[in-house]
């Protein structure tokens, strides 16, 4: 009854992954517990799947498939802000609810679509809570916010050129200087020239966004060639492993996330956020990473519009979605008029001791940060 | 090959037969008009490839290179007539809302595809006499550069979108369905495609592209001015590329620099698979090449899923080791040697 | 860019660092367009999915690694296992491309390209990984240059494959048969050489070449199973400006490459650093070809 493309094979592969077993996870859940009751018929949900392959023209392609060839009424977003921006149009010209917790970019939210719901908070603010934490702490770096550098390495995709938009007006708003703002090639393996420049130019604060591989290419790197900035703040660590995998060299490295096991979240579908955790782990073998736990909340949220909106009607369900409001083991879910949840917010983790260890927001900080970084 | 062009009574009706079928077939099956949509702009990007690949035997690896430019051009057009460009692109926090109505909508796709095809025709033309003097691998790599830098430029300038890519306008909800519009389009694109390729290989020009893939320095010799043919045929296939690609990006609706517009990976080697599938150097071959590829990639697609590309895979190599001339040489070599063996025993 | 620039001349050191680092990315490339220049010089078959076996062979080494042994061992272990598919491949589906068309090669090696992407997908996953060799880096100036020492061991096994390759060819019996069948392949056969074996034989060398390329690749970058077109095309270009049979040249151009990239993104920030690559391959193509057309001469 549901429907969505994901990516399964190309970049997007591991993270497409991680979406469709949110997405299973929450489906067997929600059946197990007798499926949802629709008017006075119950309704046991299914997902139909296609593989997008991380491009844009397939993922048009198949979106208009699932809803004119397979008449599936209700989408479930594919990973990425590129995919997701490209089956926008086609869920606004069908008129089909599509609720997604995988595409963050701003740009989604400002042309005036109605059908989108996002349950994850908008790229623009993975990385600002880092600049505010170095504008807290500049004392510690002996200056003053304003006189703090910044240096951005942000690959060249929607998504990451999102973050760098949030990072850099919030790095304005701090009067901070950027002194660096370069935009990675999605192709590219190697980030020594822009280390090299980080190297001269002596930032206080690095942010890197470029999914997995910018977090594994820039941690790795950021220790063979002893760049030492005080601050280093990025994207994708829990999903590209980077502690697991990189050990000694992940130490004191921020991480932005949309969620952690550790926040105390929770409902009635898998109990805390700890819970859902450990049950995705018996499920699938490995550590839950945020993207899969925003998919999870995403079919919840479609499953409760659905008993509200009391019948399959699509203008119903719309309004249904529009008007939600709950708590889940993700986070309080409520959409503003663009369909962006603006109920929860983003955490900042820091690599401590080879943990995540929620340093920010201060109401479920966990541990302090550890500033500046001690020298490599 | 003049004689196999020559308009045969059957080979009319057949003709017609395959445009009423082209004419009705998103009514038939409105739930495929997409990919129906998607297949005659593979037709069209097949068929150029194969103009400058098959019959002139200039192996090009960059012809994404126009597609992307036409895409590029078109939705700057249709947009640029209208707003600020560089605002829309940067559109993210601020409250302006791009609308386009009926007349806006349609005057951006009849001022942008022409424009499209301009764009490409000036391209091709300028860096046909910079690139169309090398030959064999070296055409092959410089072409591949081309449409690689390309790609890597358009991703590096902020105005159209940079890496963030660019959405085509919003057809208005009064316009209806804008698919069939696209469709009826795509379809006379591929329709006038096929036809002046049909032309153009009938007439003296035709001989003088299968004289420089048989022998250039002979066909020199014979006082054939081959640059002036080469670069005119590189022109013609930048000028169709360049008004599909322009279609293709309101079809698919997002360009996205490296995965829509200059796709060398998906769009730039499927160009080519479908020449060769169907037979390479004839006007029927990437018709038919790109039919049988698309069906079957929409196939694996479907019920293969996660092993879809394994399949294709095998599928390429199959055809690469046993049918090398493709499926129209395959059949063509066949018939060839069944008369010859008649003629040998009269 | 100017602002960049003077950021160079003001630390000359960075300019060493930035070469360093160019000419060590640069010895992978170089390894794998080594093997590429092989195969395409003996079987004239242009094998596309070489970077596919790049990163077969960087997953390998990860495999090992995972399993507790050290990515210097996964090295070997690559290289041997990539021979046997190499040996494989050949048998089933490059046998029946030697002598054929060019394009025939590139369609259906395009072909094997894209099974191994899904393959390994399954395989190994569809994460991007990294191996830690443990190794740890060499620092000059007060820290100001730092060199991995993995890539110093990228670069030292790039030059020693290419040596060892170049003596093997030149003095063994079966390097002789190799070169034998590139510049002849009927003679060779009538003098009693079983070409097909040793078209078998360079076509697993390659395989092996890029396995070991790969187990580096994973050690000093990352790999992904959808990450090889990178390497096939840059293998690709190094073998067409320097010339198939000319070893020197391509560890040249393969480390010029690496060179370039780097400067490009420093200079130019790295938005255009591929585009900048690509850019100056078209414009040394055409300016050599420029040049021989004055004299009635075309690259060919």
């Amino acid at each position: 009854m549901l429907g969505a493309a994901v990516s399964l094979t190309g970049k997007y592969a591991q993270n497409g992954l991680n979406t469709k077993n949110g997405y299973d996870l929450a489906i067997k859940k929600i059946n197990d517990k007798g499926g949802v009751k629709i008017g006075d018929k119950t309704y046991s949900l299914a997902i139909r799947y296609y593989d997008d392959e991380s491009t844009p023209a397939r993922g048009t392609e198949l979106a208009e498939r699932l809803i004119k060839q397979d008449g599936i009424k209700f989408i479930l977003g594919p990973y990425s802000s590129g995919l997701t921006k490209a089956i926008l149009p086609i869920v606004e010209k069908h008129k089909v609810p599509m609720v997604e917790g995988n595409g963050a970019a701003r740009e989604l939210f400002t042309k005036g679509y109605r059908y989108i719901f996002a349950v994850l908070s908008t790229s623009d603010q993975y990385l600002t809570p880092a600049i505010d934490l170095a504008a807290e702490h500049a004392e510690k770096l002996g200056k003053t916010p304003d006189t703090l550098k910044v240096a951005l390495a942000m690959e060249n995709d929607p998504f990451a050129q999102d973050v760098r938009a949030g990072v850099l007006d919030d790095a304005k708003r701090h009067g901070m200087q950027v002194v660096i703002d370069d935009q990675l090639p999605p192709e590219l393996n190697d980030m020594s020239a822009t280390l090299t420049k980080v190297k001269a130019l002596k930032p206080d604060v690095l942010v890197v966004s470029g999914h997995e591989k910018g977090a594994l290419t820039a941690v790795s790197q950021i220790n063979a060639l002893k760049v030492n900035v005080p601050i280093v703040a990025m994207t994708h660590c829990d999903s590209g492993q980077v502690a697991e995998r990189l050990g000694e060299a992940a130490e004191y490295v921020f991480c932005a996330k949309q969620w952690h096991s550790s926040l105390s979240y929770k409902d009635d579908l898998f109990g805390t956020a700890a819970d859902f955790a450990k049950e995705f782990q018996n499920s699938y073998g490995y550590e839950t990473p945020y993207q899969a736990a925003q998919s999870a909340a995403a079919v919840e949220v479609f499953a409760d519009a659905l008993e509200r909106a009391g019948s399959l009607d699509l203008e119903n369900v719309r309004e249904a979605l529009a008007s939600t409001e709950m708590e889940t083991f993700y986070g309080p879910i409520k959409f503003d008029a663009a369909g962006r949840n603006i109920a929860k917010p983003m955490v900042l983790s820091q690599v401590l001791g080879g943990e995540y260890v929620v340093v920010s927001p201060a109401k479920w900080a966990t541990g302090q940060p550890v500033i500046p970084r001690p020298s490599l | 090959m003049p004689d196999t062009l020559a308009l045969t009574p059957t080979r009319l009706i057949l003709i017609a037969a395959f445009l009423l079928c082209g004419v009705v077939a998103p009514l038939l099956a409105p739930a495929y008009q997409t990919q129906l949509t998607e297949l005659l702009l593979f037709i069209v990007f097949a068929l150029a490839w194969d103009l400058v690949g098959g019959q002139m035997g200039y192996n090009s690896f960059g012809n994404v290179l126009f597609v992307g430019v036409g895409m590029y051009v078109c939705v700057i057009v249709q947009v640029g007539l209208f707003y600020n460009v560089g605002l829309y692109t940067e559109a993210r926090g601020g409250g302006t809302e791009f609308i386009f109505d009926e007349a806006q909508f349609l005057t951006g796709l009849a001022v942008g595809i022409p424009a499209a095809m301009l764009a490409c025709i000036l391209l091709a033309w300028a860096l046909g006499s910079l690139v169309l003097t090398m030959r064999g691998h070296y055409f092959a790599i410089c072409t591949l550069g081309l449409g690689i830098a390309a790609g890597q430029i358009a991703a590096g300038i902020p105005w159209i979108g940079a890496g963030s890519g660019m959405l085509t306008p919003n057809p208005p909800d009064a316009l209806g369905d804008v698919g069939l519009l696209l469709y009826y389009l795509s379809l006379g694109l591929a329709v006038v495609c096929a036809l002046t390729f049909a032309w153009l290989l009938s007439t003296r020009f035709g001989l003088a592209l299968n004289a420089i893939r048989d022998d250039e320095d002979k066909a020199e010799a014979m006082g054939l001015n081959t640059h002036a043919v080469k670069v005119t045929a590189w022109v013609v296939a930048a000028a169709f590329l360049g008004m599909a690609g322009a279609l293709y990006g309101n079809l698919v609706r997002f360009i996205d620099p490296l995965q829509t517009a200059f796709a060398g990976a998906t769009i730039g080697v499927w160009m080519i698979l479908m020449a060769l599938l169907g037979g390479r150097g004839t006007l029927l071959g990437p018709i038919v090449g790109a039919i049988i590829f698309q069906i079957t990639k929409e196939l694996f697609w479907t019920y293969m899923l996660g092993w879809q590309r394994v399949a294709l895979g095998i599928l390429i190599v199959v055809v690469a080791v046993f049918f090398p001339y493709g499926i129209v040489g395959f059949f063509r070599e066949r018939s060839k040697q069944k008369s010859r063996i008649a003629e040998e025993r009269t | 860019m100017i602002a960049n620039l003077q950021i160079l001349l003001d630390a000359p050191a960075l300019s060493l660092q930035l070469l360093i680092d160019g000419i060590l990315i640069g010895a992978v490339f170089a390894l794998a367009a080594y093997g590429l220049a092989l195969v395409w010089g003996v079987t004239n078959v242009i094998n596309v999915a070489q970077g596919e076996f790049v990163m077969l062979g960087g997953f390998i080494t990860v495999l090992c690694a995972d399993y507790g042994l050290s990515p210097l061992i996964g090295m070997p272990i690559a290289a041997a296992s990539l021979y046997v598919l190499g040996w494989v491949l050949f048998q089933l589906v490059i046998v029946h491309l030697v002598g054929r068309d060019m394009f025939n090669s590139v369609l259906a090696t395009f072909g094997i390209a894209i099974v191994l992407q899904q393959l390994m997908a399954h395989v190994f996953g569809g994460a991007d990984r990294i191996v830690e060799s443990g190794l740890g880096s060499w620092f000059f100036l007060d820290g100001l240059i730092g060199i991995a020492k993995v890539k110093v061991l990228v670069f030292v096994a790039c030059i020693a494959l290419g040596i060892a390759l170049a003596i093997f060819l030149a003095r063994s019996r079966q390097g002789q048969a190799i070169r034998a069948t590139a510049q002849e392949p009927r003679a060779a056969s009538v003098l009693g050489i079983e070409t097909r074996r040793v078209y078998a034989l360079t076509f697993a060398l390659n395989a092996a070449i890029c396995g070991a390329a790969g187990a580096l690749a994973a050690m000093a970058y990352t790999i992904h199973a959808y990450g090889g077109l990178a390497y096939t095309i840059r293998s690709f270009m190094i073998v067409v400006m320097a010339g198939i049979g000319n070893l020197a040249g391509i560890i040249w151009a393969a480390l010029s490459l690496g060179v370039a990239e780097n400067f490009a993104g420093f200079i130019l920030g790295v938005q255009y650093q591929i585009a900048f690559v690509f850019g100056l391959l078209v414009v040394v193509l055409v300016l050599r070809n420029w040049r021989l057309k004055r004299k009635r001469l075309y690259l060919r």
